[in-house]
């Protein structure tokens, strides 16, 4: 942890292996559809129904839950940052909004804004132990998953909310389309464009990437770094609230356990997307596509008839190889940028 | 050197917690001096405290070991797979510990050979090798282990209320308290989680030291799963979930620094016999399991923010308002808490 300082590197050197690295290395999200494509054309030559549109459906239905945590979590992780509270913070939202819903007493619209206000509550939370009271973003969100987790565990108190204590419909909605897309698409695509025009466009969103490429020059540039730790780690919270709903609606039914391994696909959706785990570099773009290539990968598993046993080792891998890769793309710059230098 | 009073400082209070915290479970149970109940009480925290000794020497020399409780899992089904196959026992557990000194050295190699952050590292092969755990032993479970076996895990030393597994937890708490903290090897660890570079440029074997301390939490990892099949009786790919957490609790609250350079063993065992008798004290006094999950988090955060604020009132006192730092506090912050 001590070596996490390197500088995020773009080769300025014109050099045609410079230009072909600068490319790999920025191409991620283009790599990793190509990478999908190919093994899709393999899956469907196996199993057809890969390309029915109820598996389709499906696939896409589960990455869109995934996509829209792993966008949180990566503005997170640009800033250097991570939060491993993530799927905590999922569990806690879909287990209170079926509550909610489940008593009856507010509508449905009511009980999602809860809980999306929810999320960005315990995000927040995360925030301010980081930032304000200084504990190490590790330490403070593996804390706040054993808390959370622990506090949705007494809410339920070994109860489950069922599909038939709902309101009719409601889960209907994970089904809905909005002009030929499920709606659950939509939201991803929503949540993914909206980041990236804010990271891209704004002032905060270059900060965020200030902060995470140099913490110490970004402070002396006079960036209010408390601020955009804060800021980061509850829009962490909400969009794990909006995916924590989404869980809610796409499973129906509910226990205090919804949502637990989660942060580690969320983390490794984020990773396989290109964004550098030290911070400063990547896009949430890159972070949406890791979790549409991860959904993928679990449902060619089940369609090739492989054993799901393996699906937790090959995230693990999958992890693993990402920031191999990513380790030495980086150093591979870093030498070609030396060498351009040299007179 | 006020370091040194500031670890004094640290490992007294935990010690005056730990005694509250015995005064406590005197009053509310007769039964909290009986000898079984010490026997409950260590056996409930042996496997992570076991886990925690070289986890703060990982954590001293700057980095962190997430994959713990899955390789305590993986070597949990091993041992299972290979019994059920009928190897015995006595063959299983040295293969064991050779795959977890195997799976030690995988994490090493790819934080010092790839210059990868452990944090990821270890994230990637906590979802591995508890995946490799799965994919060994499916969703069945074993048992049926032999008697002395089982004993090992449940029993106690004849005579005494110790159980088997404290007297690793002792004998690896004695050797690696006196490696650390009287002989040259230690010393080289805190030089390394101080100032890694430092080190380097002086000769220290950074990244075979950093290989070494991998490899043998790998190793211990493996013995707290071997206890953990021994304890239970049985062999399952989800045993040890959610122990890693537990773990790294034990450390930071036995004063190690999260940010590498500082820490001590016996910091380490007060702190893993305070988790361990409060764990028991809300178990007496039926405080659900949730609340006590909420409490280790809680513990967890608090053990941080306690040294980190009075770090900052005292560096506030001292030198004006310019003490406060960047909020990503990176390594810096650890290096310049001793001057």
């Amino acid at each position: 942890m001590a070596e996490a300082t390197v500088p995020v590197a773009v080769p300025t050197g014109s050099s045609s292996a410079a230009r072909l690295l600068r490319a790999v290395a920025r191409q991620r999200e283009l790599s990793l559809i190509v990478v999908m494509l190919v093994l899709g054309a393999f899956v469907f030559t196996q199993a057809p129904q890969f390309l029915s549109a109820s598996n389709l459906t499906q696939v896409t239905a589960h990455a869109s839950i995934i996509a829209v945590a792993a966008v949180g979590e990566a503005i997170v992780i640009l800033t250097r940052n991570v939060d491993l509270s993530v799927e905590a913070t999922m569990g806690l939202v879909a287990f209170a909004v079926a509550d909610i819903l489940a008593s009856h007493t507010v509508g449905a619209p009511v009980a999602i804004l809860l809980g999306v206000l929810l999320g960005l509550v315990l995000g927040l939370l995360n925030g301010v132990l980081v930032a304000v009271l200084r504990v190490p973003a590790i330490i403070a969100t593996l804390g706040t998953l054993s808390a959370y987790r622990g506090f949705t565990l007494l809410l339920a108190g070994g109860k489950q909310i069922t599909l038939t204590q709902l309101p009719a419909g409601y889960t209907d909605w994970a089904r809905g389309t909005v002009v030929f897309l499920p709606l659950f698409v939509v939201i991803a695509l929503v949540v993914v464009t909206v980041a990236a025009l804010v990271l891209r466009q704004t002032t905060i969103g270059r900060q965020v990437y200030a902060l995470g490429s140099n913490p110490e020059a970004a402070e002396i540039l006079g960036i209010r770094t408390r601020l955009i730790t804060i800021s980061t780690f509850a829009v962490c919270g909400l969009l794990a609230g909006v995916a924590g709903v989404m869980w809610g609606m796409e499973f129906g039914t509910i226990n205090a356990t919804a949502a637990t391994g989660v942060t580690l696909q969320v983390i490794a959706a984020v990773v396989v997307g290109g964004v550098n785990i030290n911070g400063g570099s990547g896009t949430v773009v890159g972070a949406g596509i890791g979790a549409l290539f991860l959904a993928f990968i679990q449902n060619a598993l089940i369609l090739l008839k492989l054993s799901q046993f393996w699906l937790q080792a090959i995230y693990g891998l999958v992890i693993l190889i990402a920031v191999v890769i990513d380790g030495a793309l980086l150093r591979a710059v870093q030498r070609s940028r030396a060498r351009g230098r040299r007179p | 050197m006020s370091r040194a009073r500031r670890f004094l400082g640290w490992e007294a209070l935990l010690a005056v917690v730990l005694v509250a915290l015995i005064a406590i479970g005197t009053t509310v149970s007769p039964v909290f001096l009986s000898g079984r109940n010490f026997t409950n009480l260590t056996a409930a925290v042996i496997e992570v405290s076991i886990m925690a000794l070289p986890m703060a020497l990982i954590i001293i020399a700057g980095e962190i070991d997430l994959s713990v409780e899955s390789m305590a899992g993986l070597s949990c089904a091993i041992v299972g797979i290979l019994w059920q196959a009928g190897i015995p026992i006595q063959v299983a557990i040295p293969i064991v510990l050779v795959i977890g000194a195997a799976g030690g050295l995988l994490n090493g190699v790819l934080v010092t050979s790839f210059g990868l952050p452990s944090l990821v590292v270890t994230l990637g092969t906590l979802a591995l090798f508890r995946g490799l755990a799965l994919v060994v032993l499916g969703s069945q479970g074993v048992a049926g282990f032999p008697d002395w076996f089982t004993s090992f895990g449940f029993g106690t030393v004849p005579g005494t209320p110790i159980p088997w597994p404290l007297l690793i937890f002792a004998g690896l708490a004695l050797v690696l308290g006196t490696i650390l903290h009287t002989m040259w090897p230690g010393r080289r660890l805190f030089v390394i989680g101080k100032n890694a570079s430092a080190a380097r440029y002086s000769g220290v074997g950074v990244a075979r030291t950093k290989l070494v301390l991998f490899a043998f939490n790998g190793v211990i990892a493996a013995l707290a799963g071997v206890i953990l099949t021994a304890r239970f009786a049985s062999s399952r790919a989800d045993i040890g979930q959610g122990l890693t957490l537990t773990v790294i609790t034990i450390v930071l609250l036995g004063g190690v620094n999260i940010f590498g350079g500082r820490g001590t063993i016996p910091g380490v065992v007060l702190a893993a016999a305070t988790l361990a008798v409060l764990g028991n004290v809300l178990r007496l006094t039926n405080v659900s399991a949730e609340i006590q999950s909420i409490a280790v988090g809680v513990l967890l955060i608090v053990s941080v923010v306690i040294p980190n604020l009075a770090h900052q009132v005292s560096a506030w006192m001292g030198r004006g308002p310019q003490a406060g730092r960047g909020s990503a506090a990176t390594a810096g912050a650890g290096g310049t808490a001793s001057s």
